[in-house]
């Protein structure tokens, strides 16, 4: 079966170059993927991503709120009794690294992740929790 | 009697303008010349232009260093600001927070975890007057980047600036204020594009007729290529906004001659070093004839296009953070040699957080060091007249006339309806993002090299830099503050400025302008104006799109 990936903006971050560039790289390896648009909040991802039944929720934040809004989705998708893993990809600085992982977020990819790096660790964060 | 020849026509010029103080000879003491090329060449200050909008450019006047700035609360700011003044930067460029340029207050429930982070928080004329606080703004020119919201901030700085006695005829600076692109590209819309378009043109108006030195529109090209479209679409799609602004403004009954000349654009410096410039040539060429030849303007002022740059934010790797200085510079360059009339250097840090201080200081000294160091500055379009760019240049102006026939067949010939009917139908962001996955596969198949992401990646886990941190403190003073303006207004003011400025929107005919500084100088917010215009308005929502 096809991974399932919703991909999400979440809060007020316009840019959405990124989001729509991986999630076509997604669609290239073999993956399916949602896409909700712009401005959502916690709670509106976390129900679409548990109606649409997915595999992965991967956010994109490219101005700085990342620290507060990113573990607000987890919580918004535990509380609805989900465990789909949360994944977070844009400007997140090295020092938020460890503190983003104790809050519940799968993985953290950086401006300089590559496709391949994102491809794999979804594949293995998928692999894990089916 | 004779024809003057170009050059004679140019010499006329270059002998009307003032110069600089400055040593126009190479280090081995060889005297340059302010231009070159044959008699009947392309100069600089005649039309089209392509050459530079001045016969002596940088003879002149050196371009301004306009460094963008801004987080955290207006305070701090203020205090970047003043560094950027006293380190010789020569202008002032607001980068306002997502909460601001999406037109919400600080405490809207939408702004949790922003106040803040990418730029300033500003709710009210409490913090435009700290954002500026020792700066005269009669003396210095200030940029303010923001769009759905635009009239809301010019409204809060003319109700600040004539609170310290400078009249709004004395202020100038620039206002980007180009909601298009907003839709084609950056995102951050408010209302639909047509009540958008309806704001924009009472800021035209409103500015020609009371701010003569102020840019009422900065139109954009530097985000629509950030978001990943080609230099040529960038181009394109940016003059063809401009089109759409002048055509908006004759349908307001403004003449061309009044609105064009008040017209500012800005473009990016991407890193394919030939290809930029051959843009900006382009760009300047384009511009003059269409204002000239489809839009009937007669005013030079109206053909001449002066541009801002950037360089580019997405060309910067978070790998060797340090190795974007070289970047940077080489983009800095393409402008300079292009002929931008201001300059914005990014700093070395910019793929990882917003500046620090170092970094920005080192970003304005990559411009100082162009500017005083390599000579390029003495000699106008330096590049003009080799056999490569002037092809380029003609290159990227048939192409771009590709594309403007293209909008004017979607608006059956108004570039404004073209625009409008493209952002609708998701033309322009269909066509920037296709683009940006063109560029990404190119990298990830290694057929462009990026140093630090495919190639030469050694050092790249050494990673030391020092970065700007911004806490939630910022948020919680700024929510400290904005309920303090509350606390303090008077409340039957508000209410009246509210209601009226709702009153006069839903009137098409009337300038909103008035209505708004008057609610400025009311302590009303931002958010408070926005929402009532939306009542009216309505919200945009952009159907996604992969």
């Amino acid at each position: 079966m096809n991974v399932r990936v919703l991909v999400a903006k979440v809060g007020l971050d316009g840019h959405d170059r990124g989001i729509k560039v991986v999630a076509r790289l997604l669609r290239d390896a073999g993956m399916e993927v949602v896409y909700t648009g712009l401005f959502q909040t916690p709670e509106t991802v976390a129900t679409a991503a548990i109606q649409e039944d997915v595999d992965v929720v991967g956010l994109s934040m490219l101005s700085g709120a990342h620290m507060t809004l990113a573990p607000l989705v987890v919580e918004a998708l535990r509380e609805r009794g989900s465990d789909i893993p949360v994944v977070l990809g844009g400007i997140v600085p090295p020092q938020d690294l460890d503190e983003l992982r104790e809050l519940g977020v799968a993985a953290v990819f950086g401006p300089g992740a590559s496709a391949e790096e994102i491809i794999s660790k979804i594949n293995g964060i998928v692999s894990h929790s089916r | 009697m004779t024809e003057e020849s170009a050059r004679e026509e140019w010499r006329r010029l270059f002998a009307a303008a003032p110069m600089r103080t400055g040593k126009f000879t190479t280090m081995s003491g060889i005297p340059l010349a302010p231009v070159y090329g044959p008699d009947d060449a392309e100069f600089p200050g005649l039309y089209p232009y392509t050459r530079g909008v001045h016969a002596s450019m940088y003879r002149t006047k050196l371009w301004t260093m306009r460094m963008f700035a801004g987080f955290g609360t207006a305070t701090d700011t203020n205090t970047r600001f003043r560094e950027i003044i006293r380190a010789g930067g020569t202008g002032l460029s607001t980068a306002f927070d997502m909460p601001t340029l999406l037109g919400l207050d600080s405490d809207d429930p939408m702004s949790l975890g922003e106040v803040g982070r990418c730029g300033v928080a500003i709710d009210s004329l409490v913090d435009v007057r700290d954002l500026f606080a020792g700066i005269d703004l009669a003396t210095i020119t200030t940029s303010m980047t923001i769009n759905s919201p635009a009239a809301v901030m010019l409204a809060l700085f003319v109700a600040q600036a004539e609170d310290t006695g400078v009249t709004r005829d004395r202020l100038g600076g620039t206002l980007q204020n180009d909601i298009l692109k907003e839709y084609q590209a950056q995102k951050e819309f408010v209302f639909p594009p047509r009540q958008s378009m309806r704001l924009v043109r009472d800021t035209i108006a409103f500015t020609t007729a009371e701010m003569p030195k102020w840019n009422s529109v900065s139109v954009s090209g530097y985000h629509i290529r950030e978001a990943g479209s080609t230099a040529v679409e960038e181009l394109a799609f940016t003059l063809a906004n401009g089109f759409a602004y002048v055509e908006l403004a004759q349908q307001a009954g403004l003449a061309v001659d009044t609105v064009a000349p008040r017209l500012s654009f800005f473009f990016n410096a991407h890193i394919d070093f030939f290809e930029e410039i051959a843009k900006y040539r382009a760009a300047r060429r384009l511009w003059a004839k269409w204002m000239k030849e489809h839009y009937g303007a007669s005013d030079l002022r109206s053909w001449q296009l002066r541009f801002h740059t950037q360089t580019a934010g997405v060309s910067l790797t978070a790998q060797q953070p340090e190795i974007n200085i070289a970047r940077t510079a080489i983009e800095a360059l393409a402008g300079v040699l292009g002929g931008t009339q201001s300059l914005h250097t990014n700093s070395m840090d910019e793929a990882l957080a917003l500046p620090s201080e170092k970094a920005a200081r080192i970003a304005l000294r990559t411009q100082q060091i162009i500017a005083n160091e390599t000579n390029v500055a003495n000699v106008a379009d330096p590049l003009g007249g080799s056999w490569f760019v002037e092809e380029l240049t003609d290159e990227m102006e048939r192409e771009a006339e590709i594309i403007f026939a293209q909008i004017s067949k979607m608006g059956e010939g108004s570039m404004l309806e073209g625009c409008i009917r493209g952002i609708e139908e998701n033309w322009f962001q269909g066509r920037i993002s296709d683009s940006a996955y063109e560029l990404e596969r190119s990298f990830n198949s290694g057929e462009r090299v990026v140093v630090g992401v495919n190639e030469f990646l050694e050092g790249n886990n050494e990673d030391d830099l020092a970065t700007l941190r911004i806490t939630n403190a910022d948020e919680h003073k700024q929510l400290a503050r904005l309920n303090q303006v509350r606390a303090d207004r008077d409340d039957d003011q508000v209410r009246t400025a509210l209601e009226r400025l709702s009153r006069e929107a839903s009137d098409p005919e009337l300038n909103l302008m008035p209505a708004l500084i008057d609610a400025a100088k009311a302590y009303v917010t931002v958010g408070e104006m926005m929402t009532a215009l939306a009542g009216v308005f309505g919200r945009h929502v952009e159907i996604p799109s992969l």
